[in-house]
């Protein structure tokens, strides 16, 4: 092949360079390794916990899990308020946010003038972006006196008045404690919630929807009868991890939990998660004591029902993703 | 009656139910509509009541001194400056450190192991690494860089801080990468490039705007917690930069300041954290401006 | 190398011929053999896609390949330069002879053998950087070239693809800002300045506009001056406009292969005959 070289059509001769498969190795090692850090990270992060949180482990037993009592005096250590706390804050937050994100989902998708979409969309979204420390004060400056001179006073004298859950919503109105703690929380877990369920509810066929309403279905009645049925499993998904986030939210809330150690019968009584615990005692604690030992205990506590809940969550998502 | 052969078969509506039925249903659809934007009026007012709390107590707090002036002891004065360039380190560091890792584990998942076990593992724990309490990861770096160490220091925040980026640098990259058609692929690999050539000059660069967009909201997220930071880098009044020692972060000092008796110090605060919260939301919005502009 | 007739020829009006088609006259073929496919098969996991292949690439000639969708058409021409070695579970038995090499062989330098066998897609792929880079990136890979040689090559290879006029004022421009049309040429510049011995087309104007269409095909007919070429088509009419000789392939068996104007006037196969008459397609 080699015409001449003054020819406009003529192939030019240049030698070749040699190719070697070592980038090739190199770089795919590389890649291979930074996915082995990932797990090893994880890995490390269970050992860890695990291992420091041994002390406490072999000192009191199973009864740790659910023993309430927390007395630095007489070291002796309970994850039972902690444990209390963590869930019933959460799952009030969920109860709370849920609804909400479904009505801002719905509003989203359906209800919205097409021109605000985006910007309240945005506006949702940038909730979430909000720190959680920002939460934290706000709440304690803002939302709980607010609590105390209003919202407690009216549930007190309303909810606290039924039988029953009425126990739930006894006390002096001090604006802070799990109710407003759990308050925090769903809304800060709104936004994550709201933007699943808008995702996925824009994600079903436009054809489905359709032959709904072209049946006469109303708004409601096809989110109702085709979304909701459709999205079944993302929505799901979307909540638990909005779950998984609140079990695990620290700034938010130490500065409304009211940091007591013990159960109360009412949700406004003050009490504890494991996150606030371990935040607000962590300081005080010397390292190699039972005490350390026993906030590390919570910390693996509170990782194994994260990992639960968040490995469920994403079970019921990556379902939607493979679509 | 007989049988109409043409039709349907009972020509005869019954209006009156249809009608009382209908009625019944746009009610609830009416309900239903109210209550959703209800939802959204309460969710946009928290949001605005988050914000003008901290521009009226923030702004309020705001002068000069809180960029010149360092922490100082409550009623002398003082500001937020050693704090600010404390976590524009320790944040700075963390991103330069967790970028490439998660740069090289998202190509991974994207470009090597589509489906392969090892790579679903990987993904799975890099999605629960996202979501993960992230005191957890303060008390994991404690056992690890603090404790073994003698001593907090502004390294375990910056190992803290990469490993809370980590996460979100991957799953971005992956779902950039992933955006990528394979005609384009094969068209660097029928040129006689390696595959490595084909990812880091090709692939990286069409996905590039992507992953600026997720590192920028990444930036976001870690510019803002405390948790980890209590733990590892455990925050400093002074002056004091030196990573092998306690630094002081934003995050760190509104948490002590805003949890004290001090009204200097609680007006300190909000200043901060109008700056914290300023600096996130821009972030967030010009990340998702480009996003936009990518999709 | 005998001279090509270079006028296609009328062809007479006939039953169960294509009417008024042009098609090349037979233009004796070449004796030299570029690329030998013997007894290949293919295989998409269990499913072979390919039986028992035999089939030549002349020198320096247009070799057409059609046949219905699915008739492994397209496999063929990804089995000649490796491509299908990216994805698992595809996999090649057989000889693929270039240069009396068997490229199937795992020893064999696989970047290396795309340099010489370079490939034209259906989807024109312009890469995210500017026109010069475009060029320039492939040859970066397999030599080095002081500015004043890779800038020469570039013009070079512009010009080939009939493209130089059009961007040599904006060689620093987006190449994501070209058309269509001017995006495929770019390509097939991209893929002639790594200078390859074999270029294969896999459905190179099918995302194109007619007037592009014209332009990619009188640019094949110029290259085959230099390139040995094959091109995968389901327009037959292209096929007789633009090969020398013509495969027809079905269910993944070579059906017949012949001189264009023999196959498309006088097929020996029924099934050729009922696939150019349209019976099926």
């Amino acid at each position: 092949m080699s015409q001449a070289t003054t020819s406009p059509f003529a192939i030019p001769t240049a030698p070749r360079r040699r190719a070697s498969g070592l980038g090739d190795k190199l770089f795919g090692w590389a890649c291979v390794s930074a996915g082995g850090l990932v797990l090893l990270l994880l890995g490390g992060i269970i050992l860890e916990l695990f291992l420091g949180g041994l002390p406490a482990f072999k000192a009191f037993g199973l009864k740790f899990f659910w023993d309430t009592e927390w007395d630095p005096v007489k070291e002796v250590f309970g994850a039972g308020v902690s444990v209390y706390g963590t869930i019933v804050t959460a799952l009030l937050a969920i109860i709370l946010a849920v609804p909400m994100a479904f009505g801002v989902a719905f509003f989203l998708t359906e209800l919205c003038p097409p021109g605000l979409r985006r910007p309240i969309g945005t506006a949702v979204e940038l909730l979430a972006a909000v720190p959680s420390i920002i939460y934290g004060m706000w709440g304690f400056f803002v939302i709980a006196p607010l609590m105390a001179q209003h919202v407690q006073p009216f549930l007190i004298d309303t909810l606290g008045e039924l039988p029953l859950i009425g126990a739930l919503f006894q006390g002096p109105p001090f604006g802070t404690g799990l109710f407003t703690a759990a308050l925090i929380l769903a809304i800060m877990i709104l936004p994550f919630i709201a933007a699943t369920m808008r995702d996925v509810f824009e994600q079903v066929p436009a054809v489905f929807k359709e032959s709904a309403y072209g049946l006469g279905s109303t708004r409601w009645e096809v989110m109702r009868g085709v979304v909701l049925p459709y999205t079944r499993l993302s929505v799901v998904g979307g909540i638990m991890l909005g779950l998984g986030r609140a079990l695990g939210e620290t700034m938010a809330v130490t500065f409304v939990i009211g940091n007591a150690n013990r159960i109360s019968s009412s949700l406004f009584g003050p009490g504890n998660t494991i996150a606030s615990v371990v935040a607000l005692e962590f300081g005080e604690s010397e390292t190699g004591s039972l005490k350390l030992a026993s906030l590390l205990a919570l910390g693996f506590i509170l990782f194994l029902l994260s990992f639960v809940v968040l490995a469920v969550s994403r079970y019921m998502l990556r379902s939607r993703l493979k679509h | 009656m007989s049988v109409s052969l043409t039709g349907s078969p009972d020509p005869h509506r019954d209006v009156a139910v249809a009608a009382s039925l209908g009625r019944r249903r746009k009610r609830a659809d009416l309900t239903i509509a109210v209550l959703s934007w209800t939802a959204t009026a309460i969710g946009l007012i928290f949001l605005a009541s988050i914000l003008v709390t901290l521009f009226i107590k923030g702004l309020g707090a705001m002068a000069p001194s809180v960029f010149t002036e360092v922490t100082k002891p409550p009623g002398s004065g003082g500001g937020l400056l050693n704090a600010i360039i404390g976590s524009l380190i320790q944040v700075g560091l963390a991103t330069l450190i967790g970028t490439p890792i998660g740069l090289l584990v998202g190509t991974y998942l994207a470009e090597y192991a589509r489906d392969s076990t090892f790579g679903n593992i990987v993904r799975f724990v890099s999605d629960i690494l996202l979501s993960a309490p992230s005191i957890l990861i303060g008390l994991f770096v404690y056992q690890l860089l603090v404790l073994p160490f003698g001593g907090f220091s502004g390294w375990a925040g910056v190992v803290a801080l990469a490993i809370l980026i980590i996460p979100i640098v991957v799953r971005t990259t992956e779902d950039m990468l992933s955006l990528i058609p394979n005609t384009l692929r094969e068209a660097v690999i029928g040129l006689g490039a390696p595959k490595w050539k084909m990812i880091v000059l090709i692939c990286w660069r069409a996905a590039l705007s992507g992953v600026i967009t997720g590192v920028l909201l990444g930036v976001a997220r870690i510019a803002g917690e405390t948790a980890p930071l209590l733990f590892t880098s455990l925050g400093n009044n002074a002056a004091q930069y030196a990573l092998n020692a306690p630094m002081p972060s934003l995050p760190i000092t509104i948490y002590s300041y805003a949890g004290s008796p001090f009204q200097d110090w609680i007006e300190l605060a909000w200043a901060g954290a109008l700056l914290i919260t300023l600096a996130v939301l821009l972030l967030n919005i010009v990340a998702r401006t480009l996003l936009r502009g990518i999709k | 190398m005998p001279p090509l007739n270079e006028s296609p020829a009328e062809v007479p009006n006939r039953d169960g011929a294509f009417g008024g088609l042009k098609v090349r006259e037979s233009a004796g073929l070449n004796g030299n053999i570029r690329v030998q496919v013997k007894n290949l098969d293919f295989y998409y996991g269990d499913n072979k896609a390919l039986k028992n292949i035999n089939f030549n690439l002349p020198d320096r000639q247009v070799t057409g390949m059609i046949g219905p969708s699915g008739c492994g058409k397209s496999t063929l021409l990804r089995v000649l330069n490796r491509m299908f070695s990216l994805y698992p579970g595809q996999r090649a038995t057989g000889e693929v002879l270039l240069d009396e090499r068997n490229i199937l062989d795992d020893s064999l330098d696989i970047n290396d053998l795309r340099a010489k066998v370079g490939m034209v897609f259906q989807k024109p792929t312009p890469f995210p950087m500017s026109i010069r880079d475009n060029i320039a990136f492939g040859v970066n890979l397999h030599e080095r070239l002081p500015k004043a040689a890779m800038d020469e090559r570039i013009e070079w290879a512009l010009t080939r693809a009939a493209l130089w006029g059009e961007v040599k004022d904006r060689l620093n421009a987006s190449a994501m800002g070209l058309s269509g049309g001017q995006q495929q040429r770019l390509c097939i510049a991209r893929t002639i300045a790594v200078r390859p011995e074999v270029i294969l087309f896999d459905e190179p104007t099918s995302a194109l506009d007619p007037i592009s269409t014209l332009k990619v095909e009188e640019l094949i007919d110029e290259l085959k001056r230099d390139f040995t070429i094959a091109i995968v088509t389901h327009n037959m009419q292209q096929a007789a406009r633009c090969a020398d000789q013509v495969a027809f392939f079905y269910l993944g068996e070579m059906i017949e292969i012949a001189p264009a104007a023999d196959l498309f006037t006088a097929p020996k196969e029924a099934k050729t005959q009922e696939y150019i008459t349209g019976r099926f397609g």
